[in-house]
């Protein structure tokens, strides 16, 4: 397989060019907005909480490439029916394996936007932990 | 003898003076096409370093033995050479920092904290790096003076037109401009805001990052009282670069860093500042970094910066002809002749990681992202760009790579 077709895999591409989960909801529980100091990529994401903090509903929005893009999307698919504690706690790693594509540390970084930003969100509306990764200074980019 | 006017350079042949290409990057020959962001280094610089570490290394200033007589003696050519370089009236003008961005830094604090106040402005550019950038904003902020920008138009070049308005809502004390965009390449009319900038009674401050590597930078030319530059843009090693300041400024200045070797005498209650440039030099020096920094400068001067100026537009002509051919790619920047050698773009529904991903799978090295210039991302209305930018050492073949490579791209994720 090539280099490309490792990266860009099929399953990659679909959610790029048809993003689940793709616009925001209004009204929200919880919602906040992000960015790759990077890149200067950004995403939204907002959140509908049922019975029992469980989530019901993701939408995001945002620019990124491929990867920041698909991984939100399948993120969206990942995290619903779980609470938000739950997934709060929920390792980086599994929406790595979801992805199942080699990244090199700075494309990392694109991957796990998406995840952070949900992350805040719930802090933000429940008061649940930011993970370790999201930083202390990170804080102050978020976009209100 | 016959004198050629413009003389050309062979980059072929100049290749070989890189061991960086005496490699493959994912099995391919490497496209370096990254330059503005940092250049690669001919072995005679590193040389240089390896040289002066193995026979001549120790601290400047401070010994009494041979070893370190000899360190001096060449770490203040090298200061002499950047003296000549930039045709600074006196070398204790010439002040060695980390980088660019910390000889910005320097003025900020040292010359902005003390001069600046309520009813000042400081006037940046929408093009500027975030270094002649974010420094400015801070200062501003500290001090109550107001923070303001030229704007650029269509082609991102600055709107001149907009400075009588500037200067209506205060007393203008600082202008401060890149020489040459880091971001869109566009070269700067700072000789025209210098001249503005001391109508008003302000200091001109250039960032010549951008420009010192492809062109000659003539300080008294420009007309400017502060132009800072890092040596790892042109050929020299990261953690080195200067900035020259008027002696008559830089007497009156604060310091900016404290400690050893800047002092003049240290007592309980009070410590007077050593003369310039020791001043602004606390600590030890990048010592062997100034050396090769040197060495850098005789290697660009004997190619000579009329030739590596010519090949960098004849290689941004041939740039950006080749991307204008293509309907689907968006071109950011002036006319060639009015740009030095970078080419900023876009590929239309791609994001610019995904595209430098594509071309690193063949050995094109460019850069995506905002380029450290998010005011002027917003500007253009994107959040990032490609960037591909050249140097004496491109040839157009790699040029050739990046379109091959593009349209790579756009078939399979356009």
């Amino acid at each position: 397989m090539s280099e490309f077709d490792q990266l860009y895999r099929e399953l990659i591409l679909d959610h790029y060019k048809n993003p689940r989960n793709h616009g925001l909801l209004d009204p929200a529980d919880a919602r906040a907005e992000g960015q790759n100091p990077l890149c200067g990529d950004e995403i939204a994401v907002s959140v509908r909480l049922g019975e029992g903090d469980v989530i019901e509903e993701v939408g995001f929005d945002g620019r990124g490439c491929a990867i920041s893009q698909a991984a939100t999307s399948m993120l969206g698919d990942l995290v619903k029916g779980r609470t938000a504690e739950q997934v709060a706690a929920m390792p980086t790693q599994e929406l790595l394996d979801e992805l199942g594509i080699p990244l090199t540390p700075v494309r990392l970084k694109c991957a796990i936007l998406g995840l952070g930003v949900l992350k805040l969100a719930l802090h933000k509306a429940k008061g649940t932990p930011l993970p370790e990764e999201w930083g202390t200074s990170n804080r102050d980019l978020v976009l209100e | 003898m016959a004198v050629t006017a413009h003389p050309k350079l062979d980059a072929k042949r100049l290749r070989a003076d890189f061991p960086i290409f005496d490699q493959n990057i994912n099995g391919k020959p490497l496209a370096y096409l990254d330059s503005a962001v940092t250049a690669q280094k001919p072995r005679q610089m590193i040389e240089a370093m390896s040289e002066f570490y193995e026979t001549s290394y120790g601290n400047v200033h401070r010994g009494v033995y041979a070893l370190s007589e000899r360190a001096t003696a060449a770490f203040e050519g090298a200061r002499q050479k950047i003296r000549a370089l930039i045709n600074a009236p006196d070398a204790r003008e010439v002040i060695f920092t980390r980088n660019a961005t910390e000889g910005l830094n320097l003025v900020a604090y040292a010359w902005g904290l003390t001069n600046l106040g309520p009813g000042d402005l400081v006037v940046v550019t929408e093009l500027e790096h975030h270094s002649n950038y974010v420094p400015w904003q801070y200062v501003a902020k500290r001090t109550g003076a107001e923070f303001r920008m030229i704007p650029i138009g269509e082609s991102g070049e600055l709107e001149l037109g907009a400075l009588d308005e500037i200067a209506r809502d205060g007393q203008v004390k600082i202008v401060a401009n890149n020489l040459v965009s880091n971001a869109l390449g566009t070269i700067n009319p700072v000789g025209a805001l210098a001249s503005w900038a001391h109508e008003q009674g302000a200091i001109m401050v250039v960032d010549a990052a951008q420009a010192a590597p492809h062109r000659k930078v003539d300080v008294q030319a420009l007309g400017c009282d502060f132009v800072a530059l890092s040596a790892h843009k042109m050929c020299g090693p990261s953690g080195v670069g200067v900035v020259w300041g008027r002696r008559e400024l830089l007497e009156a200045m604060e310091p900016f860093n404290l400690g050893g070797h800047m002092i003049r005498k240290v007592e309980f209650e009070e410590t007077t500042w050593g003369d310039l440039p020791h001043k602004f030099e606390a600590g030890t020096s990048p010592i062997a970094e100034a050396v090769g920094f040197g060495a850098a400068i005789d290697y660009l001067t004997e190619i000579g910066f009329d030739a590596i100026e010519r090949h960098e537009h004849e290689l941004a002509g041939y740039a950006l002809g080749r991307l204008e051919e293509l309907p689907w790619i968006e071109l950011y920047g002036p006319p060639a002749d009015r740009r030095a050698g970078i080419v900023a773009f876009n590929v239309t529904g791609v994001h610019p990681h995904d595209v430098a991903q594509v071309l690193d799978f063949d050995g094109v090295a460019i850069r995506a992202g905002h380029h450290c210039c998010q005011p002027l991302m917003r500007k253009l209305g994107v959040a990032a760009t490609n960037r591909a930018s050249f140097y004496l050492y491109t040839i157009p073949e790699e040029i050739d790579r990046l379109v091959d490579g593009l349209h790579k791209v756009k078939k399979s994720l356009g």
